[in-house]
């Protein structure tokens, strides 16, 4: 089996009070779109930059393609390219002056760089504003900027931090698109992401991290099947209660191939069941009717990565994020990030 | 975005092995070094104050003093000539006083970070480049005050002390450079770097020979003027100015002794090699 192109080993990483990484392994294959799936906070920024070798880890290996980047870093920093979370542009330089600088600190002699600039100008649709200064660009022209900076220079695998974070439709997809032709080429492409959708259409394998270690990982497909079952999320009323949905379970208790009940708090105190199969439903809406509970909505699917991640961490991303909201401090994160 | 983007496959760059350190150091500091220089070009305020303030200081103080007894000065020169070397060392210190704010705003703005992903030969290369430009700058803004005094009639160096005097700002420079981007990395936001300037700029400034010579001082003043690194750029450039360019000869008369020239210089020397090895520990645990 080829050797991984990032193998990190039981890292571990503490701000403070806070665990931000307690023992994460993680293993990249070459060539594959890997993703990083987690609420904020669970720590994949913090994985990300022990990757690109802008902080150490308290414990643990880092290795990539090989080579140790807690002993050589600078050669590891040849290899690759990193899209950070917030995008740090220098105001008054223009885009191409930007990338500029970026080459030289690459060590990219004069004439190539120009030919990947343009290169990049072009693939990226930044011909028309390249030459403006970046204080006047929005945000999807900026990210498309920090793209072409983390691509100037040809890397082996391309490390990107929530890269469509903020931006519209157009721009992720566009950007979807971008990296998806990455791998294709050869790239290796590791992103983290808070958004299951983009996961789901975009990663070949990828690894769930919450509390500072990886969860489950696989890829979507494969941790979708693994989980078997269809899904049925039940409302019996669109926002229900603590009593009533303690009632519904009990109602339900006795319906065959229903395998799993949880209640959802944070949505409305539905019901997410995991049933056998479709032919569950009919039965499930007679023994409703038959207790004489209304039926606000009943929704099915096939096991979605949402419930992949529901399964692995015994609560929804949605729920997960909403948990953190509260607690975090984007000042002191922003002080963190600070050298 | 276009509807047919290309890629070409990838070519990474030649390793680092293939390439020589002194052409990676150069290459990477140049750039950084013509970024501040873009900025500067782009927000030429920064050039402009810093000849306005000190050009402000040299007109007017020059003139209230215009009818200021003969003799009261020691060597009986005016005391617009007496002005003129403070305010040129002002001029070149205020510059080098806020080397450290571009890295500052740097580090605040995740600038820095950018720079540290990279693969730098060194990461002094930046510390390098803060040197370069600001050393251009405050040599570029104290000749244009010296230009100005030449034009108030306060007196012009001639060729072998103008060598003098910018040697005596550049060692001057680099010391106080040392301290400017020590206190960037040491303090934790620039509103601190920036209150620090601001206190530590003025009084500096008139606790030493600047505007008066040490013989007006009460003896307190006196002996913190004396010890004053501005002093030690002041006196070597007011004895150019007044045609002294020996080096062996006093220039300072301090009250713990007499000091020449060369002495003065070495002082400046030794102040700007202890600050950066003072500085250097802070730059390696930020830098790496």
């Amino acid at each position: 089996m080829p050797e991984p192109v990032i193998e990190l080993q039981d890292l571990h990483k503490r701000f403070g009070p806070v665990e931000a990484l307690a023992g994460l392994n993680l293993q990249v294959p070459r060539g594959t779109l890997y993703g990083l799936l987690g609420p904020n906070g669970a720590g994949k920024t913090t994985a990300l930059r022990i990757l690109c070798t802008l902080l150490a880890p308290d414990a643990g290996s880092v290795r990539v393609a090989g080579l140790d980047a807690l002993a050589q870093p600078r050669a590891v920093r040849e290899l690759l390219g990193y899209v950070a979370q917030e995008v740090a542009i220098d105001k008054i330089l223009t885009g191409r002056e930007l990338l500029e600088l970026q080459g030289a600190l690459y060590h990219l002699p004069a004439s190539r760089l120009q030919a990947r600039l343009s290169e990049l100008s072009a693939l990226l649709g930044m011909d028309d504003w390249i030459d403006r200064r970046c204080g006047t660009y929005s945000g999807g022209m900026r990210r498309r900027l920090d793209l072409a900076s983390g691509l100037l220079h040809d890397p082996a695998l391309l490390v990107l931090d929530e890269p469509t974070v903020g931006l519209d439709i157009e721009s992720r997809a566009a950007i979807w698109q971008v990296l998806r032709r990455l791998r294709d080429q050869g790239t290796t492409v590791l992103l983290s992401s808070h958004y299951l959708e983009e996961v789901d259409a975009l990663a070949d394998r990828l690894a769930i991290i919450e509390g500072g270690r990886v969860i489950a990982e696989g890829s979507p497909t494969g941790l979708k099947s693994a989980l078997g079952g269809d899904r049925v999320t039940l409302r019996v009323r669109e926002f229900s209660d603590e009593a009533e949905a303690a009632r519904v379970r009990q109602v339900l208790q006795s319906c065959p191939g229903i395998q799993q009940m949880v209640v959802n708090r944070a949505q409305g105190h539905s019901l997410n069941l995991v049933v056998e199969n479709e032919a569950v439903i009919e039965p499930l809406r007679r023994q409703l009717a038959a207790a004489d509970l209304p039926v606000f909505s009943l929704s099915q699917s096939r096991p979605s990565l949402d419930d992949v991640y529901l399964q692995a961490t015994g609560r929804t991303l949605m729920d997960a994020e909403l948990a953190v909201a509260g607690s975090r401090d984007p000042k002191a994160e922003r002080k963190q990030a600070m050298r | 975005m276009t509807s047919a983007p290309t890629l070409t496959a990838p070519q990474p760059a030649a390793p680092s092995a293939e390439r020589s350190a002194m052409a990676d150091l150069s290459q990477e500091t140049l750039a950084l070094t013509k970024r501040l220089f873009l900025q500067l070009a782009r927000r030429p305020s920064t050039l402009v104050a810093g000849v306005l303030q000190p050009l402000i200081w040299l007109v007017l103080f020059g003139a209230l003093f215009a009818k200021a007894p003969e003799g009261l000065l020691p060597g009986g020169m005016s005391y617009g000539r007496f002005l003129g070397a403070g305010v040129i060392v002002f001029t070149a210190f205020s510059a080098a006083l806020n080397a450290g704010l571009p890295v500052m705003f740097d580090r605040e703005f995740g600038f820095l970070n950018r720079l540290l992903v990279a693969p730098l030969r060194s990461r002094s290369s930046i510390v390098i480049a803060s040197v370069l430009y600001i050393t251009s700058l405050s040599l570029v803004q104290s000749i244009a005050i010296m230009g100005t005094a030449a034009l108030l009639g306060y007196g012009w160096p001639g060729a072998y002390g103008l060598v003098l005097v910018l040697v005596t700002l550049l060692l001057l420079v680099f010391a106080v450079t040392g301290l400017s981007l020590g206190l960037a990395f040491a303090l934790p936001g620039h509103i601190e770097l920036i209150a620090v300037i601001f206190v530590v700029n003025l009084p500096l400034l008139f606790a030493s020979t600047a505007l008066a010579p040490i013989s007006f001082m009460p003896t307190w003043l006196g002996w913190l003027a004396a010890l004053n690194p501005l002093t030690f750029a002041i006196e070597p450039i007011r004895a150019a100015y007044a045609g002294h360019l020996s080096l062996t000869e006093v220039v300072l008369e301090a009250p713990y002794g007499d000091l020449t020239g060369a002495q003065c210089l070495l002082v400046l020397a030794l102040l700007a090699v202890g600050l950066f090895l003072l500085i250097r520990p802070l730059l390696d645990r930020k830098l790496s």
